[in-house]
């Protein structure tokens, strides 16, 4: 040991060579480094896990059910057992629907604009500022100005419309910001060799830069997609609950996953309607996971083999 | 097929900076024309204001004339990619698009400027996929991704895709100094093979390349770094490399150079 810390070994010198394990205190760092990143992962993991494992297994009865899938909770009450979240998941998938239709082609022109367009400019160095106060709103303060724009200035009800006008403005920024960062990840030489081939720039856009970021945007759109289906604010303020089916996005009343969550949750323990709470939490849970998993499904089925 | 180039006191500017100054050249139907020079010299450059590839870059102008059998290039009205059509372009680095196969890949060009027949598209893949030596090489898999091939193979994917659109003349931008020496030697073939039905351009380092290939040698060279190049001397390439002119061309090429 001696010999291995010496200076000489570090720095060539005359010494011969030396292969030697590191130094006891090098060993000792190299431990504390390696048992502090493990508990700090593990540290990290612990909550993920337990809220994991608690929805999973008070919620998995309910889930399990066919009616729970196939069912509203229309003439079902706190005391009684039955009925489902049909109600609320066509809810949930209608807004968030409603909502990428919006927020996509909106998001993905709007980064096209900033790559391909203004890369460097004043006005995509202004946009992209925009944008990033745009990321950092809370989502009731979205919902309060769509209350503002749409309710009290043009006069129109409640709806799930509304509901879902406001969760753009929160999906906007994910979609644009992370489309963005693919389309700067496509390499100018991409660029350059299309347009060498005599393509116009916008074709060149649509079917070589696209193309190639194009699992990177479909991930961006999913993650973007995730965060609103999960937001409880806009739909207290803009949408009220509802206990059957509601297909009409322009009507006052529409369930959703969340809200159904939110109306069931002071029910006592032990009566039928407090495991719908976990239920819901874990259908919501499921649809977003099943998502993403169609997301990279498509990304994987539009890949090319290489071999 | 191929058509005759003539550039008339060409000068390049990148905004206020003049990276090249006067160059005068004329590049002959169904020949090689090598670019020599040393780095910096500004041969890329011109190469690239040869298809209108340097507007790419935000600020760069050109002053003169490039006429290509008559035509200029510059003239008011005239759409650049419409000059890419007839001025293809090979890069330094192999760049197939990576969400494409390889059949894609070289129809690529056809089937952006329109061309839907499947027949036609098959016909132009093959052949051109034949003419750069690559058919029998992926003749089994053309619907995997261009990038799963080696480099060398991926740079001749590249030169079929270019020849796919049959432009008129094809310019090579150093299209050899990423690839190991067999696959250098067998693009080289392909170039002594191209001239035939091209005229063609290339951009080299390698002196032992331009000799190797080119009919027509060029030199650029800088008078010092910041200072715009300027084309010394161009000729038959045996007369460039045996017997030139300039001294400078000489220290250049027998390595005295700097």
């Amino acid at each position: 040991m001696a010999t291995a810390t010496a200076p000489n070994d570090l720095q060539g010198g005359d010494a011969p060579l030396s292969f030697r394990k590191p130094s006891g205190s090098r060993t000792v760092k190299n431990a504390l480094a390696t048992v502090y990143v493990t508990v700090a992962t593990v540290l990290a993991l612990i909550p993920l896990v337990w809220v994991l494992w608690t929805v999973v297994s008070k919620g998995i009865g309910l889930v399990l059910t066919s009616t729970w899938w196939l069912q509203s909770q229309r003439g079902i009450t706190p005391r009684r057992e039955g009925g489902g979240a049909y109600h609320a998941i066509v809810g949930t998938l209608e807004i968030g629907l409603v909502c990428a239709l919006i927020a996509v082609p909106l998001g993905v022109l709007g980064a096209i604009f900033l790559v391909e367009y203004a890369r460097g400019t004043k006005a995509s160095r202004v946009v992209s500022f925009t944008v990033d106060i745009l990321s950092g709103i809370p989502s009731i303060v979205a919902a309060l100005f769509v209350y503002a724009l749409v309710i009290t200035i043009l006069g129109f009800g409640r709806s799930a419309i509304a509901v879902s006008l406001a969760l753009v403005l929160l999906m906007l920024p994910v979609v644009l910001r992370s489309t963005e960062e693919m389309l700067k990840l496509v390499p100018d030489s991409l660029r350059e060799a299309s347009y060498a081939l005599g393509v116009p720039k916008w074709k060149t856009i649509l079917f070589v830069v696209i193309p190639t970021a194009f699992g990177g945007i479909s991930t961006g759109v999913m993650l973007g997609l995730a965060r609103v289906m999960g937001e409880t604010a806009p739909l207290l303020i803009l949408v009220s609950y509802a206990v059957g089916i509601n297909f009409s996005p322009t009507s006052s009343t529409m369930a959703s996953l969340p809200t159904m969550i939110n109306s069931s949750r002071d029910v006592a323990p032990g009566l039928p309607g407090y495991d719908r709470t976990w239920a819901a939490a874990l259908t919501l849970i499921i649809i977003v996971m099943l998502l993403n998993l169609v997301a990279r499904g498509i990304a994987r089925a539009t890949k090319l083999k290489e071999k | 097929m191929a058509k005759r180039i003539d550039a008339k006191n060409v000068d390049i500017y990148y905004g206020a900076f003049h990276a090249v100054q006067d160059v005068s050249l004329t590049v002959e139907p169904r020949t090689v024309t090598a670019f020599i020079g040393p780095s910096g010299c500004g041969k890329s450059t011109f190469l690239r204001t040869l298809n209108r590839m340097h507007e790419v870059i935000p600020g760069a102008y050109v002053k003169g004339s490039v006429t290509l059998d008559g035509t200029d290039l510059y003239a008011q009205g005239v759409d650049p990619v419409a000059v890419r059509r007839m001025v293809g372009m090979v890069f330094q680095r192999p760049n197939p698009f990576p969400s494409m196969s390889i059949f894609d890949n070289v129809a690529s060009g056809l089937r952006l400027n329109g061309v839907k027949n499947k027949g036609v598209l098959s016909d132009a893949v093959e052949r051109s996929l034949k003419a750069a030596n690559l058919w029998n090489e992926v003749k089994d898999r053309l619907g995997r991704a261009g990038m799963g091939l080696s480099g060398g193979q991926q740079q001749r994917l590249c030169i079929a895709r270019a020849i796919a659109v049959e432009p008129q003349v094809l310019l090579m931008d150093e299209p050899c100094s990423a690839l190991d020496p067999i696959s250098t030697l067998a693009i080289e073939d392909l170039i002594n093979e191209l001239k035939e039905q091209f005229t063609v351009v290339i951009v080299t380092h390698n002196m032992q390349q331009a000799a190797r290939v080119s009919d027509r040698t060029a030199f650029f060279n800088l008078a010092a770094q910041g200072k715009p190049g300027r084309l010394i001397e161009v000729g038959p390439t045996d007369t460039i490399f045996s017997n030139p002119t300039e001294k400078a061309t000489e220290d250049y090429i027998t390595g005295r150079f700097g």
